[in-house]
């Protein structure tokens, strides 16, 4: 307990000399604003334009968590499926592992084509980057089930439905888990090269991908970065609220998890 | 299969049973063997000699290439019911307690919830785990582990009992332990057990017979009939008939080690 509270205080500490050091350079340097604001500035930036702020926020969390919570349902389902039949995973398998290479920069605008600019769109780009990495961890949690165990249930005549929900399923939480962690910090990236693209429904309205293309071009840097910063805190909240999920899943009786939150 | 002139019929029957991997390697040939009701028949035997192999093929887990098996009469597939089989690691599924553990079979039958939990509960009374009952896994040692395995083997009220190494990686006083408390267990009910083992102390300590196998391929070597006093204790390992059947045991599977 009191290792963690001045573990706390020490990473407030180096925080606070990280301003001031940021701070200091750009006076130091005579740095014009539109090239290092100051971190007051950034301040003042976040405090004045907050309206805007929490908008661009809201319409990227939204595209970010939409086309997240799609790739964990579809990513699901085609596990699932490629765990009931062998000879489909060997035959399709090796093209989702394609879905993950193919560089989302270069088919977003594709994507807006078919179904046109906005939030939507976003949320599919997100949706064809975030699945990938579920797919490939639920999959192998799903297969990689120990072959006695699989025995002992075939001993027990449980039918192929019970060897899926009570013994797949449970066994997959981990890696599915693991899967989806990924997918959660790469769904914030997905939201904000997809606005990149798609841009905004309104003119001057838009997620944060947007805004910063907007700021950047206006070389409203203090707002530009504001809009970084919120970025990051998106992206971090993304990955803790899937490490609380997995946390309440898997901490009764799963090391790695234990590991990670019970203390 | 045929029935014997009083109509009865051994519980589990292997006439010339072979198995062929699909590689070519030959794991077992033309092993003959008969094994009655209320028989505790331990199968011994270098690595490489199938022994694990002719417990899965009684288990219907694996097909034998050729021959004949019956269990009770009818095939292994069918007569999985009255079978439990254990194997060499506890095999116990990590995110369930103990408990729930134990309860798998009944509710993979669908046993009613009420029964589901007065058997759970007997058995673990009988096993002595009642106070882990709602422990994981993770949080016994090995020799707990095993006990809640057997316990999920014995609750659905196997005849027969199909034991595949199951003491192999425990310490010398657990397994001795274990053993003594399988036979206790087994003076109240009338298993039949099929019994694989390295260990030739514990094969004649728990056995009215000893298989020895030879290998390469797998195939009876030896039937040896143990006819020490019932009931066994911890007792009875020092006594000299128990140490004379030992030597002798270990003799005859020396002998199929070299030959």
């Amino acid at each position: 307990m009191k290792s963690n509270s001045w573990l706390a205080l020490n990473s407030i500490a180096v925080f606070a000399a990280l301003l001031l050091l940021w701070d200091r350079i750009a006076a130091w340097a005579h740095l014009p604003a539109y090239i290092l604001p100051r971190p007051l500035a950034v301040a003042a930036a976040m405090h004045d334009r907050f309206p805007s702020l929490l908008n661009s926020l809201v319409i990227t969390t939204e595209e970010a968590a939409g086309g997240l919570l799609a790739s964990i349902l579809v990513g699901v389902v085609v596990a699932m499926i490629f765990a009931q039949w062998r000879g489909l995973r060997q035959l399709v398998y090796p093209y989702t592992i394609l879905l993950q290479t193919v560089p989302i920069v270069a088919i977003a605008p594709l994507i807006i084509n078919w179904v046109g600019a906005g939030i939507f769109a976003v949320m599919v780009v997100t949706f064809i980057i975030c699945l990938a990495p579920v797919i490939a961890n639920t999959t192998q949690g799903l297969i990689g089930v120990d072959q006695n165990l699989i025995q002992l249930f075939v001993m027990h005549r449980a039918s192929p439905a019970q060897i899926l929900f009570k013994l797949r399923f449970p066994h997959a939480l981990p890696s599915f888990f693991t899967g989806v962690r990924i997918a959660a910090g790469i769904s914030v990236i997905g939201g904000l090269t997809g606005e990149l693209f798609a841009g905004s429904t309104r003119v001057g309205e838009g997620g944060l991908g947007y805004a910063i293309t907007y700021a950047s071009n206006q070389m409203e840097t203090a707002y530009l970065f504001a809009l970084v910063i919120a970025a990051t805190v998106l992206g971090f909240t993304f990955f803790f609220v899937v490490m609380f999920f997995e946390w309440l899943a898997l901490h009764n009786w799963h090391e790695s998890a234990r590991e990670a939150g019970a203390e | 299969m045929v029935a014997r002139p009083d109509g009865s019929i051994p519980e589990i029957a292997l006439d010339n049973v072979g198995k062929r991997f699909r590689d070519g390697a030959v794991a077992l040939e033309d092993i003959s063997l008969s094994v009655e009701r209320g028989e505790f028949v331990s199968l011994l035997g270098p690595s490489g000699c199938g022994k694990s192999t002719l417990l899965k093929i009684v288990s219907g887990l694996s097909a034998a290439s050729q021959g004949n098996v019956r269990v009770n009469g009818i095939t292994p597939e069918n007569a999985r019911e009255m079978m439990s089989f254990i194997f060499q690691d506890a095999t116990l599924l990590p995110w369930r307690t103990v408990e729930q553990n134990v309860g798998l079979g009944l509710e993979l039958d669908h046993a009613a919830r009420e029964l589901r939990r007065e058997r759970v509960a007997a058995m673990l009374d009988l096993v002595s785990l009642s106070h882990v009952a709602r422990r994981y896994p993770r949080q016994l040692s090995g020799g707990m582990k095993m006990r809640v395995s057997i316990a999920r083997a014995l609750v659905s009220r196997p005849r027969i009992l199909l034991l595949d190494e199951p003491f192999a990686a425990l310490d010398e006083m657990s397994r001795d332990r274990l053993n003594e408390e399988l036979l206790r267990l087994r003076a109240e009910h009338d298993w039949t057990v099929l019994f694989v083992t390295h260990s030739v102390a514990e094969a004649v300590f728990l056995s009215t017979r000893v298989v020895i196998l030879a290998a390469h391929p797998g195939r009876i070597a030896h039937d040896i009939p143990i006819n020490l006093p019932w009931p066994r204790t911890a007792e009875t390992r020092e006594s000299a008939a128990f140490e004379e059947a030992v030597t002798r045991t270990s003799r005859l599977l020396r002998g199929v080690q070299h030959a």
